[in-house]
Formats: structure tokens, sequence, C-alpha cells
């Protein structure tokens, strides 16, 4: 029997005041994520449980357990505090998935500072402009990842601190640096938590948007009680499970679920810090029996393409349970995944502005192949009509998927733009960006994004920051980047780009752009495909037209172009 | 040429996919795997080869084990080459 047992039954009578219960909290009283991930497991007398199994791409192993959580993070924790470091504070973690990145998320939460975690493979800029909205007091990273820091640290007064975790003790430290070893700290056994409360921010996730610069969205301690209730019903997360995440703590899977609601709910979970391999990926479950596991449609897609035959030479049978979350998953990838594991991954749907899945397919429920599925309980979920902001009489049209804003782990604002965060709503429903239709079952259909913005593996790329990076490279006079469809990564980010005099467009000079992004902004954002045009199509007033170039590329009708300017 | 070949997509990957004080790369060290070059960077490192050797890599030969070292990726290239002839 599943943790949701039946999704109706669960609708009608929901409150989450069911998740409080389980977790012991009360309205008013203090509630910290890092106590709950581990002090309250060790109370519970789970001390010697291992919550994490961890290996990285070398073959090294290392296995903790709750109470080696717990001593890790007080240490943590004494550790920035020492630094003077305190309560509503940004500390960044700009890690590989290394053991100090989950450690360190929960250290920065029991001082009460606000952990940012951030993508290791930013580029400089994506960096500077993350952690100069925020800014961040304190960064903690590795020593091959600091020099992107310095590079932009006289721009970063705010910093006070850089904390690398591998310094090796020989290589001198530069300004602000600090070195810290876990492993050569002497565990704190007493730490006084900071007594954060339910409003209290707790994390800093950027998310990028169609125009301007990514925005930072805050959460709150309280999020807890989604992330805990969702990881138990959506995913079925079971104490006695082994669990596997494979998202990175620098996107919000990774710490919801990678590390929230994982650990407040006492499972042993296992994290693979390795590049891709679907290899690497069936001998880890092999090896460490996962149950439970919560991946991505991209990484589904690789395994489909690396074949069924590789699947053949592992024993998977420990798989109980799947889930995907990030873009969404076709149909095909449910029908094979129900061939090679014996079950479907189910889908769910949620954003970085949502805290924790907010759509999915659940446990018992009928899985309908591309379906994003039905609103979690206690989410109110509809379709609006984009013209008229009300919910659609009938079912079967599309429009804008929105909910009610009222769960314990929605966003509570942008970072320093309430104005951003004012204009997700219509009508009083909270937009999330998506358009969606809903069959006469319920069941939610995924018909693509509201605006511009590039879902590439399950990660949004905002066309207007791959722009503004564009124009800074001294070849560049205009360009337009917009989605272009890809098989396994759904969608990847193409630029148009017009070339300044003196420069001919070529293989090198294509080469050479490319590089140019994906080491100023990410690999994701790097434009897989750059067609050089003589001129981009605008309007009569200037504006690019995106959408003439999106359509193009996706096959579709170019539609009204009575406003295109004319040659 | 193999040898040649080897240093130049040595430094290549170096050049464009190491930090400073990263611990320097062998024919061997595991490039996908080990987390040095990720999937979208595999993109720019195929258009790389392709235009130094002029040669088009089909996309479902480019896979993260063809490219997961110097080695591998030579030899992947090396038939490539070949069939142009």
């Amino acid at each position: 029997m599943s943790n949701i047992g039946s999704y109706d039954e669960r609708v009608k009578n929901f409150s989450w005041t069911i998740a409080e219960k389980e977790l012991g909290y009360k309205p008013g009283d203090v509630i910290n994520i890092g106590w709950y991930c581990t002090d309250r497991i060790c109370e519970q007398g789970k001390g010697s449980k291992v919550a994490l199994h961890w290996e990285g791409f070398t073959g090294a192993e290392k296995t903790y357990t709750y109470n080696d959580i717990r001593l890790a993070s007080n240490t943590i924790g004494a550790f920035l505090r020492g630094l003077g470091l305190k309560d509503g504070e940004r500390v960044c973690l700009f890690m590989d998935k290394i053991p100090e990145l989950y450690l360190g998320f929960l250290g920065i939460l029991k001082i009460g500072a606000i952990a940012q975690p951030l993508f290791s493979a930013f580029g400089d800029e994506s960096l500077f402009v993350r952690l100069s909205n925020a800014e961040a007091s304190a960064v903690i990273t590795q020593k091959k990842h600091a020099p992107k820091v310095r590079k932009i640290l006289e721009k970063l007064p705010h910093i006070r601190h850089i904390i690398i975790v591998d310094h090796d003790g020989v290589a001198p430290l530069k300004d602000r640096e600090v070195a810290f070893s876990l492993e050569r700290s002497a565990p704190v056994e007493h730490f006084d938590i900071h007594p954060t409360k339910a409003e209290s921010a707790s994390v800093l996730h950027y998310t990028s948007g169609t125009t301007g610069m990514p925005k930072g969205v805050q959460h709150v301690h309280y999020s807890l009680i989604s992330q805990y209730l969702t990881a138990k019903w959506a995913l079925d997360i079971r104490e006695d499970d082994i669990y596997w995440c494979t998202a990175d703590p620098g996107w919000v899977t990774g710490t919801s679920y990678g590390i929230i609601a994982p650990f407040a709910i006492g499972v042993t979970q296992c994290v693979l810090d390795a590049g891709f391999s679907a290899e690497a990926w069936y001998k880890w479950i092999e090896k460490r029996r996962v149950t439970m596991w919560y991946s991505a449609p991209t990484a589904i897609r690789s395994l489909m393409k690396a074949g069924d035959e590789i699947v053949k030479k592992y024993d998977l049978f420990s798989l109980r349970h799947l889930a995907s979350v990030g873009e969404p998953l076709n149909s095909e990838a449910v029908v094979w995944s129900q061939k090679v594991f014996g079950m479907p991954f189910y889908d769910t749907y949620w954003q970085t502005e949502t805290g924790s899945i907010v759509i999915g397919n659940y446990p018992g429920m009928e899985v309908r192949p591309g379906s994003m599925g039905k609103p979690f309980p206690g989410i109110t979920g509809t379709v609006l009509d984009p013209v008229k902001s009300e919910p659609y009489a009938t079912h079967g049209k599309i429009g804008l998927v929105a909910l009610k804003f009222d769960w314990p782990s929605r966003m509570r604002t942008y970072w320093n733009n309430e104005e951003a965060f004012q204009k997700k709503f219509r009508n009083g429903w909270y937009i999330t960006g998506d358009r969606s239709k809903i069959d006469k079952d319920g069941y939610f259909w995924f018909a693509g994004r509201d605006d511009d913005i590039i879902n590439t593996a399950g990660h949004l790329v905002s066309p207007f920051e791959v722009e503004s990076a564009l124009l800074e490279h001294p070849a560049v006079a205009e360009s337009a980047v917009v989605s272009k469809p890809d098989p396994i990564n759904l969608e990847v980010v193409k630029a148009f780009v017009a070339l300044k005099p003196g420069f001919i467009a070529g293989k090198d000079l294509d080469l050479e752009i490319m590089n140019f992004i994906r080491k100023k902004l990410s690999p994701l954002a790097m434009p897989q495909e750059i067609e050089f045009v003589p001129s981009l199509p605008k309007t009569r007033s200037g504006k690019i037209m995106r959408r003439i170039l999106h359509a193009k590329e996706w096959g579709e009708e170019i539609g009204d172009t009575s406003t295109l300017e004319n040659d | 040429m193999s040898d040649e070949l080897k240093d130049i997509v040595l430094n290549y990957v170096t050049k464009e996919y190491l930090e400073d004080d990263s611990e320097p790369l062998t024919y061997d060290t595991p490039l996908i795997s080990g987390g040095i070059v990720d999937s979208f960077s595999m993109v720019s490192l195929k258009r790389f080869l392709e235009n130094k050797c002029a040669i088009s890599i089909p996309d479902d030969e480019a896979t993260p084990e063809a490219f997961d070292s110097v080695h591998k990726i030579v030899s992947l290239v090396q038939r490539f080459v070949a069939k142009k002839g």
C-alpha cells in the first residue's frame, strides 16, 4: 500500500496539518530545517542509521549516519558563526555534488543564514549576476572553482569570506579566502541552532525569466511541510527506502528533494558525483540497491538512447518506484520504462517558485503517458483563459496553468524584486508560465511555455541573458536566441547572429562564440547551433521578432507579419 | 598523426574546460564520467574535432562513452578520418 493510499480520499480530507503533526510541529513553534533534517532524526533514536552514501567520480566513497550529518552540520555552522556570519545573511554554496555541499547547506540553515546554492558549472558572469543580486556575504567553494570567484571578487564588496573546503594547505590563500576542512575539524556536539520561525528566510534559488536578469526565489523554513509530505505521497518515499535523487543541489530539485525532504523523512539516500553514463548509473542502482529513483526526462531519454541491452547487464530489481521532474515526460519514455524496469516513471510538475511538487502522477493512480497528472492534495490548480484570466468552464481548452497561492512551500518573493513577484498573479491566481489543458478526468496535459524561456534538459535559460552575453563578443552586432527542438534535451539554445563589419562567418567563429558563452554563462546557455544572418527580423519600431525565428525552428505557422519591418 | 592529435586534443580540453588550479589531464583522464566535460559542453568539443580534422561525426556516435578520454576521442576521430580516405 502506498503512502498516499487513495488520491481521491486524500483530496477530500486534506489538511497540511497532517504533515505538521507527523513532524511534531505546531504553528508558532521554532522550525529550523537543519534541525529537522538531523537532530530530530537522532532524537528519534536513529542516529546510527545511514543518511548518506556518497561516491565521487574517482570511486572515492563516504558514508554518513544521521549522527554524522548532525555533527558535520553543527561543525560547519560553528565555523560560519566563528567567521561572524549571522542569521539572514546569504551564504552561497558553489561546489560539485560533494558531501560538503549537502552538509554545508544544513549548516547554513542551522545558523539561520540563507543558503544560496549555485550550479558549479556557472561561468563567472552567471556567478556574478547571482552573487551581486543576493549581496551574498560568503561563498563556500572548492579550489577548482575558486578562480571563477576570484575573477569577479573586486565587483562584490559584500563578500567577506571565500571558504575553500579542499585547500591543500600549500598554495597561498588569496584575498578574503579561508580554508576549512570538515575532516580535520573537531566535531561540534552541542550547537545552539538559530531559532528560526515559519516565515524565516531559508533558501534563495535563482531562476531565469524571459526578460531581465535571473531572479532570486526566496523560500522559508515552513517550506519543509510541503516538501516532506509531497516526498512521502508523490515520491512514495518510505523510511526503509534507498533513495537516489539525481538532481544537483544547485537547482531546486536537488535541495527540496535532494536534501530537505529525504533527510526530514529519515531515509537513506545515495549521491553519485559523476558525469552521466548509462553504465555508471545502472551500476550505481545495482550497487546501492536503490528502491526509489527521482530523475529527469533528459536523463531518461539518454538512457533510452543507450539501449535496452545495457539494462539487462545489471540487477535492478531493487527498484520499487520511479519519478521524474524538470520538463514534460514524453509518453515514449513512460512506455519504455514500463518495458525495461517493469514500472513507469511517474511525472511530477513543479518549479523553483513552488518549492515542491504541485501537480503529479501518484502511486495507485492511473498513469496517462505524457500527462503531468493531477494537482497534489491541498493544491487548487486550473487552466485560465489567457484573455479573461478566469478558469475555463469546460475541459479540453489550452490556457495558462494557474494555482491558488496557498501551500507552505510557495515562494515568498523574488529577492529585492517585489514588482516582478506581483506580476506572477492574475485575478488572484499564481501563473506558472506554462500552458496546459485539462482533460475530462482532471489530468493536466502540457502545451508549452507561455513565454520565450527555453527549457533545456529541465533547466530554464533566458534568451535575454544569452543575447546580452552575445553582445559582449567583439564580433556580434546583434542576436536573437530561441529554442530549437532536440530529441534528448527537449529544447536546446539556438542563436541567430548578425556580425559587425570586418568579421567573417565561419566554423572557427562559430566555435569561438559557443565557447565564449559556455564560459561566461554556462554549458546549458551555450548555443548548440549558431546561424549567421545578415539581419534579424524586426518590427518597424525595431523590436526583434523572436517568434518568427522560433516558429521556423519548430515548423509552426509564422503568424501575423504585418508589423514586420520591410527590408 | 595519432600522437600529434592526442596532444592537440589534450591541450584543447585543458585550455577550454579546465580551471587554473586543476590537476593536469592525461590521455586517460575520464573527461565525461569525471565531470570535466558535461554533455552540453561535448557539443563544442565535437565541433572542435570536426573543424580541426575536417570530418563530420554523426550524433549517434558522439556518445559520452566515446568522448570519455583523449585516447577514446582520438580513436573515434581516426575512424572518421580513415573513412574520408
